[in-house]
């Protein structure tokens, strides 16, 4: 029988578990990945408990205290705490989302577990790798190549419906919590495009103003590009934007079964 | 000192930066043909443009009549005369190519029936120079920033632009002569020391909004250009003037967007009076910022603020209407809805007057270019240097920025500051070796704080920093707070000499970027608040108890401030440009400022 054998360093041991703040009255435990790429140490499972009392109401509130007055070694992105710039994607409480707008309470419960956003490579504790994840973003060609410019620099007329297609399209962050939590995109991300990217791609399908229509659905008519969503719909449940990249990902299918 | 992986690259610009206005010069260069990195802290569509909310300004007479001659009115009157009026023209006029090119470029404006952008009132912009309100402000929804932002990445991509991401630039490279050769930047990910040779440096590094406790900025707004300048040895300007936004969200100090107020949105006190009526009778709530902002302030010291503690006002949208909501600001119904639990449709947001934008930052002239003075010349420029955007002080918004003139700006100058370098540059052209002696003590300080065992951990001294900043850089302003603001300022700037980091390694070390972003910081909020002091007079944004009127005999000057090894101030300054660009319009003199 075939022997499988993980790689060094992939094993995540139990960690640190932090003392109780003096005085705390209303404590939440939080359960956080750490990885220090040092090449030495394995991943390990560190254990903070925070007193909620003295502590902002969201998930990225908690990590910030976290890293201000208990472990200054902590690692995560974050920008915007606004849930616009998309830095602080990462997986809690088992659901791929924003720390910055999913507040304590929601997750609740005696302990919240904290990791990268899943199955990407992490640069260190809560940090994914998300080159492979841009450079897909790149390979579509996101940008537009448009009809027609108005001779006289005008801007290109866009009707108020045609306008409403975009909506649902370009509000995407880019944060990877979609991609990064659908199961084909775990097996085959070499290859398929992931939700975030072909979101992407439908956003400039939809485009009236896009003159490069054909040339789009030739790229995305591929087996793995595209074709490996089975329609799971993990990307439109997770979305922290509220946005649905799975209808998009269909939109895409029809326009390929239409031509 | 031993251990560190220093690779060298050499490039005709480099920018630092990518948000609105490092991605729109990086791209404009490649336009040019030269070689360009852009070098970034963050991914590109995580810079802070991408938190712009209400629209770009430009008088496209999409939705009644228009000229650029008024929105520079506004826009000299907005900066309380401290603008430079030449650069003000240059910036207006070039508005409505510029978001046309925008919209060539794919931005997603929203749409009037006609299919052109639409466009809507904001804050002090009128038509007819004052008389009525313009409609001048275009928008994408309420998430115009995030549109823009993303645009100019995609066109960058088009351009294969070559991107430094997630690496934090330490310091730049000056020479014996004080020209600047290029920049040292530390690789997040790999953990490599960088040091880029290039003819140009442009600063792009936004706005140092995380000076104080609570602001609408990023995190990782903190001043890192305007650090970099000061350790050169070169001034900041017109650092006394942060603009307050009137309606941060009450608590967590997220943004709504005065298009709220622009869409028909009102603010009330305690009484439910629409107070704004008694303090800028013609436009209300659409005057100014600084103006809305003081008048809040003085409605909630008076005791007419709202809550249990009367500590802050209202806003209110909910005679809007879903429709509209949904249609033109449904990001902001979002936040209201996590931040602050409001269902915006049917209740008011409560909201705090919150740390916004610097209007002050690095001198430069219309082009981009770094300015200082050397004796008698007060437009001196520093060979190498540019610096465009929320970084720079052009000044455009003098002692106030209009609403949506920001986003014009990183795009006006982002694009000026290109046209400059391939004007100015060879591409390709062989440059001067830098030296071992100029980069050996960039290398020190680097290790010096990635080694530091001091007894403040970084958290520590930036929230003494920020509070100090809170309280005593506020709206309203008196020599007594802010002498005893300086007083506490100095020792905590002393005492980040004895800075604690806890982590030395190379790898994503974010203790040690944070404490980098805090000697950055300490940098602004040390000129910030000492120029502060020194300006014996309100303007725009700078109210002062003590001095209340605008003193254009004394003060109609830009303020110039250097830091010494220490933590010494220096001043200077240098005069306002009291002269326009071209014939085509005349200097607007000075006059009393109401709304």
């Amino acid at each position: 029988m075939a022997e499988f054998k993980l790689p060094p360093n992939s094993i995540i041991q139990s960690g640190k578990t932090w003392p109780v703040p003096e005085g705390a009255r209303q404590i939440q435990r939080f359960r956080i990945y750490r990885y220090n790429p040092n090449g030495v140490e394995n991943p390990r499972w560190d254990i903070y408990q925070l007193d909620t009392e003295n502590c902002g109401n969201m998930v990225l509130d908690a990590l910030l205290l976290i890293k201000n007055e208990i472990d200054p070694g902590l690692t995560f992105r974050r920008s915007c705490r606004e849930g616009i710039c998309g830095s602080c994607a990462m997986n809690i409480g088992g659901t791929n989302t924003l720390a910055c707008t999913r507040s304590i309470d929601e997750f609740g419960g005696n302990e919240i577990t904290i990791s990268p956003l899943p199955h990407m490579g992490v640069l260190k504790d809560l940090v994914p790798d998300l080159t492979h994840f841009y450079a897909q973003h790149a390979s579509i060609k996101p940008w537009i190549e448009p009809k027609e410019i108005p001779a006289d620099g005008r801007e290109q007329l866009q009707s108020p419906e045609e306008r409403k297609r975009l909506d649902g399209l370009y509000e995407c962050i880019m944060c990877a919590s979609c991609s990064t939590s659908c199961p084909s995109y775990w097996w085959n991300s070499d290859k398929y495009l992931g939700p975030a990217t072909l979101l992407q791609g439908y956003r400039w399908i939809a485009d009236s103003r896009d003159g490069n229509l054909k040339e789009r659905l030739d790229q995305m008519d591929d087996a793995f590009k595209l074709y490996r969503c089975h329609t799971i719909m993990n990307c439109t449940n997770t979305c922290p934007k509220g946005l649905n990249p799975a209808k998009a990902i269909a939109e895409i299918k029809k326009e390929l079964v239409r031509r | 000192m031993d251990g560190y992986t220093i690779e060298h690259h050499t490039y005709d610009v480099v920018v630092v930066g990518a948000g609105g206005a490092g991605l729109r010069a990086t791209f404009g260069m490649a336009d040019k043909g030269l070689s360009t990195a852009c070098v970034t802290k963050v991914f590109p569509t995580r810079s802070h443009t991408v938190a712009a909310q209400g629209g770009i300004s430009a008088s496209l007479s999409n939705m009644g009549e228009d000229k650029w001659q008024w929105h520079m009115y506004d826009t000299v009157k907005g900066s309380d005369w401290l603008g430079d009026q030449d650069a003000i023209e240059y910036m207006c006029r070039e508005a409505i190519p510029a978001v046309l090119e925008l919209e060539h470029q794919g931005v997603p404006f929203s749409r009037t029936d006609e299919g052109k952008i639409y466009q809507r009132p904001f804050g002090g912009m009128t038509t007819n120079y004052g008389e009525g309100v313009a409609v001048r402000t275009c928008a994408a929804a309420d998430r115009t920033g995030h549109a823009i932002l993303h645009t100019l990445y995609q066109q960058s991509l088009k351009r294969n632009a070559k991107f430094f991401i997630e690496h934090f630039a330490t310091d730049l490279i000056m020479d014996d002569d004080g020209v600047c050769r290029g920049v040292m930047a530390w690789d997040l990910t790999t953990g490599v020391l960088r040091i880029f040779h290039a003819q140009t440096v442009i600063l792009a590094t936004g706005g140092y909004g995380r000076t104080w406790f609570s602001a609408t900025s990023a995190h990782t707004c903190t001043g890192d250009g305007n650090g970099m300048v000061i350790r050169a040895g070169l001034p900041l300007q017109d650092m006394e003037f942060t603009q307050f936004h009137p309606t941060g969200i009450y608590g967590a100090g997220c943004l709504i967007t005065e298009g709220a107020r622009g869409e028909g949105g009102y603010l009330t006190n305690a009484k439910n009076e629409r107070f704004m009526e008694r303090y800028a009778p013609s436009a209300k709530d659409l005057a100014s910022r600084d103006v809305v902002s003081r008048a809040m302030t003085c409605e909630i010291n008076d005791g007419r603020g709202v809550g249990s503690d009367g500590d802050h006002i209202h806003l209110h949208l909910e005679h809007l209407g879903e429709k509209l909501i949904q249609e033109r600001l449904p990001g902001i119904a979002g936040s209201a809805r996590i931040f602050a639990g409001v269902d915006i449709t049917r209740e008011p947001i409560p909201v705090l007057p919150t740390v916004h934008y610097n209007m002050g930052g690095i001198p430069t002239n219309i082009h981009g270019e770094v300015v200082t003075r050397n004796g008698d010349s007060s437009d001196t420029v520093v060979p190498g240097l540019m610096a465009i955007g929320e970084c720079a002080c052009v000044s455009v918004h003098g002692a106030n920025r209009l609403g949506s003139n920001s986003l014009l700006d990183i795009i006006v100058f982002g694009r000026s500051a290109a046209n400059r370098c391939a004007e100015i540059l060879k591409a390709g052209a062989t440059q001067p070796e830098i030296n071992q002696s100029q980069i050996d003590p960039l290398l020190g300080r680097f290790d010096q704080i990635r080694h530091a065992k001091g007894g403040h951990p970084t958290a520590g001294i930036r929230d003494r920093m920020q509070r100090t900043m809170q309280k005593h850089a506020a709206v309203f302003r008196t020599e007594e707070t802010m002498q005893s603001g300086i007083h506490k300022l100095d020792a905590i700037y002393a005492s980040f000499e004895d800075v604690a980091v806890s982590d030395s390694s190379m790898v994503w070390n974010s203790d040690l970027m944070e404490t980098l972003e805090l000697d950055n910081m300490l940098q602004c909020a040390q000129t910030s608040l000492h120029c502060a002091v020194d300006r014996k007079e309100s303007r725009g944004a700078h109210a002062r108890e003590d001095y209340p009127d605008r003193d254009d005999k004394n003060w109609m000057k830009h303020s110039l401030c250097w830091v010494e090894k220490g933590g010494a101030t220096r001043f200077d300054s240098r005069p306002v440009h009291e002269y326009t660009l071209t014939d085509e319009v005349d200097y607007i003199p000075p006059k009393e400022r109401v709304y």
